[in-house]
């Protein structure tokens, strides 16, 4: 094995344990009873950062050409935009409430 | 006729032929599963109420598959690098373990489904479970087709490292990017629909 490989080789297996210390993590933090909002911002959170270990080093985007770059980041704002759009008709369900609870509470 | 660009860089792109087809064709996954998800959100927010989803799944079981996934994607991509340093039977060694992380995946599913079934829990029985084998039955599926296209490469598919070795390990790469998009679509349903 060249030098190059072996040096890639051992990056591939710190990834690897990185990914499953956050697993792992993960699964712990979901047993601890965080308020929802908290458990989601948590959860997805670590997703993302073990999805990016993935992206960057095992399909090798670290480096990677500005056309490969650029379509994705079209890609990555009309998912971030259609996720988006789809919470904010549901905004009032999910912020009406706590706006509403907290003009209450200057209220009083 | 030859296929251009397999092996050498297309001066415009910057790229070979290959690796730009993938990642455009894995920017259209990225919708599909991104419409999943965005109706996921949207029936979740929009609902009264909504069952405590790991009293329904089996997390234990999905942390396992999370873990299975993971090793498989490791292993694919020391079959590349095993091609690499131009050793054959490393290449076969590890692509041989990726397909039996799939196949274990693929197993521990069955088994989730069969329990699932065996409670009479199916897609019609709740806006969740109806969002749950839809997910991972799309997922199932691209796991399926990256275990045909990996079993053709450790097998038959081998042929070409003998005629042109280069073409094979950038074809290597090509599916190995794909079999980590498909873990990285797990990452995401795994928190989403068994711990969240």
């Amino acid at each position: 094995m060249n030098h190059d490989v072996a040096a890639q080789v051992r990056g591939y297996l710190m990834v690897f344990g990185t990914l499953l210390v956050l697993t792992l993590i993960t699964v712990g933090v979901s047993y601890l009873d965080l308020p929802e909002f908290e458990t989601v911002i948590v959860a997805l959170t670590i997703a993302t950062v073990k999805a990016s270990l993935v992206a960057m080093f095992f399909m090798h985007l670290k480096g990677e050409r500005p056309m490969v770059m650029w379509p994705l980041a079209l890609t990555a704002f009309l998912f971030v935009g259609l996720l988006a759009s789809v919470l904010y008709s549901e905004s009032d369900h999910l912020f009406g409430a706590r706006f509403q609870d907290a003009f209450h509470s200057i209220r009083n | 006729m030859q296929i251009p660009y397999t092996t050498e860089v297309r001066p415009d792109t910057g790229l070979t032929n290959p690796k730009l087809g993938i990642w455009l064709f894995l920017a259209s996954e990225v919708m599909l599963f991104g419409s999943l998800f965005s109706s996921y959100a949207l029936l979740r927010t929009g609902a009264q109420t909504w069952p405590d989803q790991s009293s329904i799944v089996n997390v234990p079981l999905a942390t396992l598959n999370t873990i299975v996934l993971i090793a498989s994607s490791v292993t694919m991509v020391m079959a590349w690098a095993s091609l690499k340093s131009e050793s054959l039977p490393k290449y076969r060694l590890y692509m041989g373990l990726t397909l039996l992380c799939g196949a274990a995946f693929l197993v521990v599913k069955t088994i989730e489904y069969s329990d699932k079934f065996s409670h009479h829990l199916y897609p019609s029985t709740s806006n969740f479970l109806g969002l749950y084998f839809t997910m991972t039955g799309l997922h199932a599926i691209h796991v399926i087709a990256g275990m045909i296209v990996n079993a053709y490469f450790w097998g038959p598919g081998t042929r070409m490292w003998k005629t042109d070795p280069e073409r094979f390990t950038n074809r290597i790469e090509v599916a190995g990017i794909y079999w980590h998009f498909v873990d990285v679509v797990w990452i995401f349903l795994f928190p989403v629909l068994y711990l969240l």
